[in-house]
C-alpha cells in the first residue's frame, strides 16, 4: 500500500487500513485454513490406503512369518504371531514346558512337572533345588510361556524337499528359450502389420486379436493327439515350439509401439538402400527397446507361472516339471508341514518379485500398452 | 481405445475396394506376408486346424493310446454333453454363479484403487502403485497356497482379525470355515483372485490420467459434486476400459481352473461347489481320456464364449463411450 493521499480525511485513512489489514488477515486466514483442508485430506487419504494395503498384503506377512515358524508352533493355537516355541526347562532329566502360574498374586514363570486334574506341580527355573512347588487349580487355563524362535532352517529344508534346484533350472531355461522365441517372433509379425499395406491385412489382424478372446482349451486336445502322436508329450518340446509363432497379446502391444515410431529414419534407410530385413533388424528394433523389454517380461512372467500346459504335458515327468507344477505337488505331498510350504512359496516369488522391482517402469508401461491405445 | 475399436476399424480397412495392385504395391505385400508368415503358419497350425479337428473329435470315440480302436459315435457324445450329464450343468452353474460375485467384486475393486492411486492427495503415489501390484507378480500357485494358509480357520491371520477386531470367537477350527463352508466358498475364492487385479488397475489407472481435466474444472465451476464428477465425467470417459477388463474378466472366469485344482484337486470340495466347468473338462479329457468326449466339453466352452463376448460387444453400443468416434 503506497502513502496516503494527504487530502483524504483521516478517518478515512484509518479505516482504509483497517480493511486492508483485516481483508490481509482474512486471506492469510483461508490459505492456512486450505493448506490445512488439503493436508487433512492427505494425511486422510493416504491413511486409507494404507489401511487397505496392509489388509491387501497381509496374506504375504502371514506366509513370511509362517515361514519361519516350527511345526510345533504352526499347530498351536495358544502360540503368539511371531516365531517363537514354548520355554522348556530341563530338570531331572526331563523337558517341561514353562507355563505363567499366579501364585499370591503375582505371575511366575514355573515348569509344570506334574499334571494333576485339580492341582499340578511346578518347579521354580531359577530355583530348581529349592521345594516343588504345589498350584491349586486347572493347569489347561494356564497359559505357557514362549521366547522367539525364528527357524531361518526351514528354506534350505523346503529347498531340498522341494528339489528347488531342479525345479528352477527347468523353469528358467523353458522361460529363457520361449522369452526369445515369444518376443522376437511378435516383433517380426507386429512389423509386418504395422507397416505394410497388403490385402485381407484388416480381416487377418482382426482374427490375430480374436484369437486373445478363444479358450485354449478349444484347441487343446486335437494339439495334445498330434503332440502325443509325435512323441512329444513328457517332453517341453508341446510347450516351447508354438511360442515360435507368435501370440496375439504380444503382436498387438508391438505393433502399437511400431506405430509410434516416426517414419522418416525407415525412409532414409531405404532411400540408402537397406532392404526391409535390414531397416526392421537396424532401424526398428533399437527404437523399440522399451516396448520390446515389455514383452519379454510379460511372457517371462507368463512362462514362469504357466501351469494348465507343465500339467497336461510333463504329467508323468517328475524330473522335467516347473516351479508351479512343482510347488502344487510339493503342497500334496507336505501338508502336514505348512511352515515348509509356505517356505517354498516365498522361494518361487523371489526371482519374479525382484525383476518386477527393478523393471518395474517398462513393465507398468507396457501393460499399459495393451490395454490403453495411445 | 483397446481392441474394441481396433477390431471395428480393422473391419473397417478390410471392407476397402478391391483394385488392382501395382507393381510396388505388390512388392509390399509380398514383404507384408513374408513379415506375419510366421503367424499365418502358426495360426492355422495352432488354431485354425485344431479347432475343426476338435469339431472332429466330438463326433468321435477316441482312443489315444490305439487309434484303431477309435470309432465314430455321431451325435452321442454331444447328446451325453447337453441332456444327460449331469457334471456340464453342474459345472456351468458353479462358474455362472462364482463369475456373478467375483466378477463386480473384482471390478469394483480396480477401480477403487485406481480412483485412489490416482488422486494428487496420495502421499508416496509411485511407492502404493508398486506395492499393490506386486501380488500380481505372485506365481499363481503360490498365491493359492499362501491364501489358503490365511484363510486357515484356527491359524490362519484372517480369522486372528477378525476376532481382534469383533471380538467374535472366530479364530478355531469351528470358526469361520472359508475354505469348507458352501455358503461362503465363492467369497473366499474371490478374496484369493483378488492378488489378480494389479493389471486392470494399471488399465484403469492410465484412463483416468487419460481424462481431460478442462472436463472437470468445468464441471465443479459448475457446481457439480465430487460423485456427481464421478458418475458423469469419470465413469463414462473410462468406459472402454472398463469394457476391456470386462471382457479379459468374462474370458478368464470361462477358463477358471487353478484355484480350485490346486485347493482341492478337482474334488469340487465342499458339496460340489468349487466343481467348476474346465475341471470337469480337464477329468474327462486328460484324467479319463475321454478325448472325444472332452472336444464337445470344449466346442461348447467355445461357443458359450463366443456367445457373451458377442453379447458384451453387442450391449457395448449403450454404455461404452468412445471419444474418437467418427466412424
Amino acid at each position: 500500500m503506497g502513502r496516503p493521499h494527504p487530502t483524504m480525511p483521516l478517518y478515512g485513512e484509518a479505516a482504509v487500513a483497517e480493511r486492508a489489514e483485516r481483508d490481509a488477515r482474512a486471506v492469510r486466514r483461508a490459505r492456512r485454513d486450505a493448506v490445512t483442508r488439503s493436508l487433512i485430506v492427505k494425511v486422510m487419504m493416504t491413511s486409507v490406503a494404507l489401511v487397505v494395503l496392509l489388509l491387501y498384503l497381509m496374506p504375504l506377512g502371514y506366509s513370511i512369518v509362517t515361514s519361519l515358524m516350527s511345526k510345533e508352533q504352526v499347530n498351536d493355537v495358544q502360540a503368539p504371531v511371531l516365531p517363537s516355541s514354548r520355554v522348556q526347562f530341563e530338570y531331572q532329566g526331563r523337558n517341561y514346558d514353562v507355563m505363567r502360574v499366579p501364585i499370591d498374586g503375582e505371575m511366575r514363570d514355573l515348569a509344570l512337572v506334574r499334571r494333576g486334574r485339580a492341582a499340578s506341580t511346578f518347579v521354580d527355573p531359577a530355583d530348581p533345588m529349592a521345594a516343588e512347588i504345589e498350584w491349586e487349580g486347572a493347569w489347561r487355563t494356564l497359559k505357557p510361556v514362549y521366547e522367539s524362535d525364528i527357524r531361518w532352517e526351514n528354506y534350505p529344508r523346503a529347498f531340498r524337499f522341494i528339489n528347488f534346484a531342479q525345479l528352477l533350472r527347468n523353469t528358467l531355461m523353458y522361460a529363457i528359450i520361449t522369452t526369445i522365441a515369444a518376443t522376437s517372433s511378435a516383433a517380426i509379425v507386429a512389423y509386418g502389420f504395422a507397416r505394410f499395406r497388403f490385402p485381407f491385412k484388416g480381416v487377418l489382424f482382426m482374427l490375430l486379436i480374436s484369437t486373445i478372446i478363444l479358450p485354449p482349451q478349444a484347441t487343446l486336445v486335437p494339439q495334445y493327439a498330434v503332440f502325443f502322436r509325435l512323441g512329444w508329450v513328457g517332453t517341453w518340446l508341446p510347450l516351447i515350439i508354438p511360442t515360435f509363432f507368435s501370440n496375439a497379446y504380444n503382436v498387438f502391444l508391438l505393433r502399437q509401439y511400431f506405430l509410434t515410431i516416426p517414419t522418416e529414419l525407415e525412409e532414409a534407410a531405404r532411400v540408402d538402400g537397406a532392404g526391409p530385413i535390414r531397416t526392421f533388424v537396424s532401424v526398428i528394433l533399437p527404437q523399440a527397446v522399451p516396448a520390446l523389454i515389455a514383452v519379454s517380461l510379460f511372457h517371462f512372467f507368463f512362462a514362469w507361472n504357466d501351469f494348465f500346459g507343465p500339467l497336461i504335458y510333463l504329467a508323468g515327468s517328475q524330473d522335467l516339471l516347473p516351479i508351479s507344477v512343482g510347488l502344487f505337488r510339493f503342497n500334496g505331498l507336505y501338508s502336514s508341514e505348512p511352515q515348509l510350504i509356505q517356505a517354498a512359496s516365498i522361494m518361487t516369488m523371489l526371482i519374479p518379485l525382484t525383476i518386477f522391482f527393478f523393471a518395474q517402469r517398462f513393465f507398468m508401461q507396457g501393460v499399459v500398452i495393451t490395454g490403453v491405445d495411445k | 481405445m483397446d481392441y474394441v475399436t481396433e477390431i471395428q476399424s480393422s473391419l473397417a480397412t478390410g471392407r476397402g475396394r478391391r483394385k488392382r495392385l501395382s507393381r510396388a504395391e505388390l512388392r509390399e505385400a509380398r514383404w507384408g506376408y513374408a513379415f506375419i508368415g510366421l503367424w499365418l503358419v502358426g495360426f492355422s497350425a495352432f488354431y485354425l486346424l485344431p479347432m475343426a479337428a476338435s469339431l472332429v473329435f466330438s463326433f468321435f470315440n477316441l482312443d489315444l493310446l490305439e487309434p484303431s480302436r477309435s470309432s465314430f459315435v455321431g451325435l452321442q457324445n454331444w447328446r451325453r454333453l447337453l441332456f444327460e450329464d449331469p457334471r456340464v450343468w453342474q459345472g456351468l452353474r458353479v462358474t455362472f454363479i462364482f463369475a456373478a460375485i467375483s466378477l463386480p467384486i473384482g471390478m469394483f475393486f480396480a477401480l477403487f484403487l485406481a480412483v485412489l492411486l490416482n488422486s494428487a492427495d496420495l502421499i508416496g503415489r509411485n511407492l502404493f502403485r508398486t506395492l499393490f501390484y506386486a501380488p500380481t507378480m505372485v506365481p499363481v500357485v503360490a498365491g493359492i497356497l499362501i491364501w489358503s494358509g490365511v484363510l486357515n480357520p484356527a491359524t490362519g491371520w484372517v480369522n486372528q482379525l477378525i476376532q481382534w477386531a469383533t471380538g467374535f470367537e472366530v479364530a478355531n477350527p469351528q470358526g469361520i470355515r472359508w475354505l469348507d463352508d458352501a455358503r461362503i466358498i465363492y467369497l473366499s475364492y474371490t478374496m484369493i483372485g483378488i492378488w489378480g487385479v494389479g493389471n486392470a488397475i494399471l488399465y484403469n489407472l492410465a484412463a483416468l490420467q487419460g481424462v481431460p481435466s478442462e472436463l472437470y474444472e468445468a464441471a465443479k465451476i459448475d457446481g457439480a459434486s465430487w460423485f456427481r464428477r464421478l458418475r458423469s465425467i469419470t465413469l463414462p470417459m473410462i468406459s472402454p476400459v472398463i469394457f476391456y477388463n470386462l471382457v479379459l474378466s468374462v474370458v478368464g472366469l470361462m477358463q477358471y481352473f487353478q484355484v480350485p485344482y490346486v485347493l482341492n484337486g478337482g474334488s469340487g470340495y465342499p458339496e460340489g461347489t468349487t466343481f467348476f466347468y474346465l475341471i470337469h473338462f480337464y477329468r474327462q479329457s486328460f484324467q479319463f481320456l475321454n478325448m472325444g468326449y472332452g472336444s464337445a466339453i470344449a466346442w461348447l466352452l467355445f461357443v458359450i464364449a463366443l456367445s457373451i463376448t458377442a453379447t458384451l460387444f453387442a450391449t457395448a453400443k449403450y454404455w461404452v463411450y468412445y471419444a474418437g468416434e467418427r466412424r
